[in-house]
């Protein structure tokens, strides 16, 4: 009886994901940061030497008799090379108008003495061109001169690249180990919750003590209501055995009473017709005691067989133990008992199952065994680790050997022996609850045989 | 033999004792743990019957003190579980042996003899009578220098024909008494085994008459 938790989520999947997503945004931010902040500086440095460049060439610039001269310097140029061997465009305009240079520039209506820049095109290619001017004086005049130099990008783009690459670089690998920190962060999380959840696990079905161990502060509520149900669990737990123990303790204790003073009559009474009545008597209360206990036994195993708590265990010891013990029973009828076995015959598995499985098969053979016939019990551990009862009794009925395991089907010669029909149905739960199972055949030469296979 | 019964239920104990009275033994009924070791300071028993649930304790303590002290009487725990763990619980606890309530007197009768047997060997009350000795623990019949072992129903059928020798047992009295009371037994099954105690007590003294319709008497001839 194990029922499944319905599960909505993960925790650790959730912490995680959120972790690593969080990592993520990070890391392209940071991308998105570094880039800018490396395309603002590299445009900076650009633009400074353009500004520098165009400065020099308008120093140059001189007005004799009314025509404006520019010389050119070398080194205004030179300044502007660049590995990636980027173009240069220039044009002078004197008070706005076109003068010289290349045609295509186009000159920015406000240019000042202080050096504009702007991003521009220069026949489809693009540019970071400065326009500046300066006011020349002559001796009655006095006029504008604008100059505007472009220069293309191809090494700045480069450059660009280049930090971009290192940028995503940095970035993956910012998230690359956020993403680790995440997984071990989260796992360090829910390791509390692992341990907790391994120390309700490994418990034994009877093992109802409160938890002890620190847990963090935010699993302290779930280990509190925890604890308090493991308490009510085990007050009823116990409450019901007690209950049992006490029930069984009231219905026997009469029951006994009853069958003592039937013994006793039966000792004094000549009368055939009360003797048959007395008998009667006592063979009900038998039946009833018997019935009660095998139900109670039923229900026990039942109850542990869904928990098996394993033991390592011998077999021999464990059913030399049980044939001391029913020994006297079995000498009341002349019956023998005894035990094959070589050295010891090791199993782990649950003793108090696996003695009252022998012990039904035992009491069984018992029953239909005849007088001074021999129950032997051999327990061999090849090829299979079984348990086998046989006795010279009348053997199982052929037809009904298929269903005699069934809850209280008992068998059509069964006549007046007292039974439950419940103690066949014990020995075969016991065996599948060990992975195995109770074999049952009639021997050629007659008698039952019962195998009890364990594995 | 002497038996102390310890058990709190006044009519289950009547009910023991009358019923072991019959088979003509000798039985005190302590009511408490208290009367009970008031009991065993007292007197020497053979056998001591112990309930577990008594008013002032659990009778598995009584037996761990006592068997820590010097009480080497056999024990016999008397319980109303069915639970196997509480049957190893008491064994564990130094009893010899139990049984589980409601029981049957020959299957006590049975557990008393083979406990017995195990602690002793023989039994202090041997009957000699007749030019036999019977030691009914032993299961032992010695007629002249031949020891016989007598088979657990010749055994006990001896044991009722000789606790009251010149006594009439019709067939069906010692029929329950020899048979469990699920068992078919047929009319001739008792002949069989009175058949067998003739010829197991030939050369004694002792003869089992029987007495046509009415049943089978031991006799001693002089």
């Amino acid at each position: 009886m194990s029922t499944e938790a319905s599960v909505s989520g993960s925790l650790r999947r959730r912490l995680a994901l959120t972790l690593i997503g969080g990592a993520a945004v990070l890391a392209v931010l940071m991308f998105v940061a570094v880039r800018n902040y490396a395309v603002q500086v590299a445009q900076r440095g650009q633009d400074s030497i353009l500004a520098a460049s165009v400065t020099s060439m308008l120093d140059t610039a001189s007005l004799h008799d009314d025509a404006v001269e520019v010389d050119l310097p070398y080194a205004a140029f030179a300044m502007l090379s660049t590995p990636a061997d980027d173009r240069i465009f220039y044009a002078i305009f004197r008070d706005g108008a076109f003068l010289s240079g290349d045609a295509d520039v186009v000159l920015d209506p406000d240019a000042r003495s202080i050096p504009q820049f702007q991003s521009a095109r220069v026949r489809q290619t693009a540019v970071r061109q400065v326009s500046a001017s300066r006011t020349l004086i002559g001796a009655d005049t006095r006029t504008d001169i604008q100059i505007v130099l472009a220069q293309t990008q191809d090494a700045l783009s480069e450059t660009l690249r280049q930090i971009s690459r290192n940028a995503a670089f940095l970035g993956l690998g910012f998230f690359a180990l956020a993403a680790g920190l995440s997984f071990w962060a989260t796992s360090l999380t829910i390791r509390p919750l692992d341990r907790l959840t391994n120390s309700v696990t490994v418990r034994g079905p009877q093992d109802l003590r409160p938890f002890t161990k620190p847990v963090p502060d935010e699993m302290a509520p779930l280990v509190t209501s925890l604890n308090s149900l493991m308490t009510r669990l085990d007050q009823s737990l116990s409450q019901s055995e007690d209950f049992i123990a006490e029930a069984a303790h009231r219905v026997r204790t009469p029951l006994a009473t009853v069958r003592s003073y039937a013994e006793t009559t039966l000792q004094r009474v000549d009368k055939e017709e009360n003797r048959e009545a007395m008998r009667a008597m006592v063979r009900a209360i038998d039946e009833s005691s018997r019935a009660a206990g095998q139900l109670l036994d039923h229900a026990m195993i039942t109850f542990r067989a869904d928990h098996l708590e394993r033991e390592d265990l011998d077999l021999v010891a464990l059913t030399t133990d049980l044939v001391t013990r029913l020994t006297p029973i079995a000498e009341m009828r002349d019956v023998s008992l005894s035990v094959l076995a070589q050295g010891k015959v090791r199993y782990s598995g649950d003793p108090i199952l696996i003695q009252n499985a022998i012990r039904n098969l035992m009491d069984n053979a018992l029953k239909y065994a005849p007088a001074e016939s021999d129950v032997v019990i051999a327990v061999r551990s090849e090829p299979h680790i079984q348990i086998e009862v046989v006795d010279q009794g009348p053997g199982y009925p052929a037809n009904q050997i298929d269903v005699l395991t069934s809850r209280f089907q008992r068998g059509e010669n069964a006549g007046d022996t007292i039974g439950s029909g419940l103690g066949l149905t014990i020995a075969q739960d016991v065996a599948r609850a060990h992975g195995g199972d109770l074999q049952l055949s009639n021997k050629a030469e007659g008698g039952a045989c019962a195998i009890l296979q364990l594995s | 033999m002497k038996f102390l019964l310890v058990e709190d239920n006044s009519e289950l104990a009547t009910a023991i004792t009358s019923r072991m009275r019959i088979d003509g033994h000798v039985i005190d009924h302590a009511v408490n743990l208290q009367d009970a070791t008031a009991f065993v300071e007292t007197e020497e028993y053979d056998l001591i019957l112990l309930d577990i649930m008594l008013p002032d304790g659990d009778g598995r303590d009584f037996l761990k003190r006592n068997r820590a002290g010097d009480l080497n009487t056999p024990v016999i725990v008397l319980t109303a579980r069915s639970q196997v763990s509480d049957r190893i619980g008491s064994l564990d606890m130094g009893a010899d042996d139990y049984i589980t309530k409601p029981f049957d007197h020959a299957e006590l009768e049975a557990r008393c003899r083979a406990v017995l047997r195990r602690k002793s060997g023989t039994a202090k009350t041997r009957v000699e009578l007749g030019g036999m000795i019977f030691d009914p623990v032993a299961g032992h019949l010695i007629v002249g220098d031949t020891t016989v072992t007598l088979r657990n129903r010749e055994l006990r059928l001896l044991e009722l024909l000789i606790a009251a020798p010149g006594r009439v047992f019709s067939k069906q009295k010692l029929a329950d008494r020899l048979f469990s009371y699920d068992e078919d037994v047929s009319d001739n099954a008792i002949e069989v085994y009175v058949g067998r105690l003739r010829k197991h007590l030939d050369k004694s003294d002792l003869k089992i008459t029987t007495l046509r319709g009415l049943g089978y008497r031991l006799d001693y001839e002089h």
